[in-house]
């Protein structure tokens, strides 16, 4: 008889057994539990880095902000360029041999960088600014080819910024059109904190996605330095690292592992899989494992594992043992 | 012929109330009798279990079910008392360092606990839906987790976020779940996942339970397999 199908008075046979207290047992664990955190949380507590925003990234690092948000206004971010679920681009579409999951599953949050991050912010922000009101309609009006021509210039002469003790930043002089005046709004209302808010702004009252917010900070140096400070980047394994000195997701050793070794990390890659299209590599080889170790039970092999590398011995080594004093017992 | 001389068995008299015969139809009734089949009260609270229990490994299983409780509970406060609740409470931030450090033993306990029963091939004898069970838990709380992380409302759940959405989106799943929304990652992780963990606990639970704990590794007096 298969011992899945015996009752536990024969799958026991030959064990002893003992008293046995669960409900002891489950509340020495409660309070075991209990004491351990209390104390580690009162002695420890716990790590709380004040999230970053538009505003305080613009006054910290304004030449980063107003380099992103020109970035934004003439679509050469990376989030202007990404593809799905953000728009149909292919920047950071990944993709292996002919699986493209990403491509297929089409646009879902739809976000059009030039518009979302800078116009329609500074278009709501015209109240009362005739200046800026007539860049804008100077800017929309002008071809494709003369926006370019002022985007390039002015990002040029960003890289020879210099910023006051005040935060104010000074471009050297150029043929920037509206471009400069455009900017210089988006800074202050950056600094002013309005921007944060008009980037939440949505179709109705109350709002609780970020994803525009977020997406702007993505595409700025800042946040990122600051990570690069708190060892958060892929690089130091910063998908399972914590601020500070606590302890991080260390369940996420193994899926970290892959982003540092190739072919996971490499430019030349190997089977196809490479740097390009590693999140989807290292998100499916964690799929099949996952799959592989739900299925551990009905896989020979794997199966056995246990039996060949016999750790099992020193889990039950007290009974190994009483088995050995039974049975010497007995004698031959 | 017969021998008159040979004990005639006697029925004995009846010392307590005769049992009761379940001949009862219904859905109600089947299902009554089959949770009892399965897991009577005397194996829900057992009080005797083999010997070979007296193992450090099978403490881990009890202190993981342990810190999920306090987890779920100060995960209750935090929630009753809204998302910045512990950005400007000292109450509250420490409640939410009971939240954090119950996390960390949750994970510590349940990963010891899944080693301890792949070491010790727990899923024999019958028990592989149990294992899977487990596997499917610990995937889920991965998940919750997450979660968790990205509704913090700090740099930590910024950056999380804005670098988890790249492996997301490449599977395709940017769309459905979007880690920068924060209103949807709040209701998974509030309700939704520790509802799927908790109830998956409790099966696992009446699993282990129903079936009892497995016999060791290549015991001599172990039934066929």
């Amino acid at each position: 008889m298969k011992a899945s199908k015996v009752d536990k008075k024969t799958y026991y046979r030959g064990i002893r057994m003992i008293p046995y207290d669960l409900l002891k047992e489950v509340t020495i664990a409660m309070i075991g539990v209990l004491g351990v955190v209390l104390i580690l949380s009162a002695v420890l507590s716990s790590p709380d880095v004040p999230s970053v925003t538009l505003q305080s990234w613009s006054k910290a690092n304004p030449v980063d902000f107003l380099t992103t948000a020109t970035g934004e206004l003439s679509g050469s971010t990376v989030v202007a360029g990404y593809g799905p679920p953000y728009n149909s681009q292919s920047g950071s579409v990944q993709s292996w041999g002919p699986l493209s999951p990403q491509q297929w599953a089409g646009v879902h949050v739809p976000v059009n960088a030039p518009n979302d991050f800078v116009l329609q912010p500074l278009t709501q922000a015209t109240a009362g600014d005739a200046d800026l009101a007539s860049a804008l309609t100077t800017y929309k009006a002008a071809s494709s080819d003369q926006q370019g021509k002022w985007l390039t210039s002015y990002t040029t002469a960003l890289g020879t910024a210099t910023v006051a003790a005040d935060g104010t930043v000074t471009v050297p002089s150029g043929d920037f059109g509206p471009v400069s005046l455009l900017m210089d709004r988006m800074l202050t209302l950056a600094r002013s904190g309005g921007l944060d808010a008009l980037l939440l702004t949505s179709d109705h009252f109350y709002q609780t996605d970020f994803s525009r917010a977020l997406l702007f900070l993505d595409d700025g140096g800042y946040i990122a330095d600051l990570a690069t400070q708190q060892k958060l980047i892929g690089s130091d394994w910063g998908v399972m690292n914590e601020t500070g000195r606590y302890p991080g997701s260390a369940w996420l050793w193994l899926y970290t592992m892959w982003y540092q070794i190739p072919p996971f990390n490499s430019d030349t890659g190997f089977l196809g899989i490479s740097a390009a299209n590693t999140d989807l590599a290292v998100v499916g080889v964690m799929l099949l494992l996952t799959v592989l170790l739900f299925l551990v039970p009905v896989i020979p092999g794997l199966r056995d594992i246990p039996r060949w590398i016999p750790i099992h011995k020193l889990i039950w080594r007290r009974h190994y043992a009483e088995m050995r004093r039974a049975t010497a017992q007995k004698g031959p | 012929m017969t021998d008159v001389s040979a004990p005639v068995p006697v029925e004995p008299a009846p010392t307590a109330a005769p049992s009761v015969v379940d001949d009862e139809t219904g859905w109600t009734a089947s299902v009554r009798r089959r949770v009892e089949k399965t897991l009577p009260i005397t194996e829900l609270l057992p009080t005797k279990q083999p010997a070979y229990i007296g193992s450090w490994v099978y403490v881990f299983g009890v202190v993981t079910i342990a810190a999920l409780f306090w987890l779920v509970i100060s995960g209750v406060v935090l929630a009753f008392f809204g998302s910045a609740w512990w950005h400007v409470s000292s109450v509250g931030h420490f409640f939410n360092s009971t939240h954090f450090w119950s996390v960390q033993m949750f994970f510590i306990f349940m990963v010891l606990h899944l080693w301890g029963q792949f070491w010790g091939a727990g899923w024999r004898d019958g028990r592989a839906k149990t294992w899977m069970v487990g596997v499917v838990i610990f995937a889920i709380s991965v998940g919750t987790a997450f979660t968790g992380y990205v509704i913090q409302q700090n740099f930590d759940s910024q950056w999380i976020a804005i670098n988890a959405k790249d492996a997301i989106n490449s599977i395709g799943f940017g769309g459905l779940f979007n880690a920068l929304n924060f209103g949807q990652m709040y209701g998974l992780h509030v309700m939704l996942m520790p509802i799927g963990v908790t109830l998956l606990v409790m099966l696992h639970i009446i699993q282990v339970r129903a079936k009892g704990v497995v016999r060791p590794i290549d015991d001599p007096f172990q039934v066929a397999q």
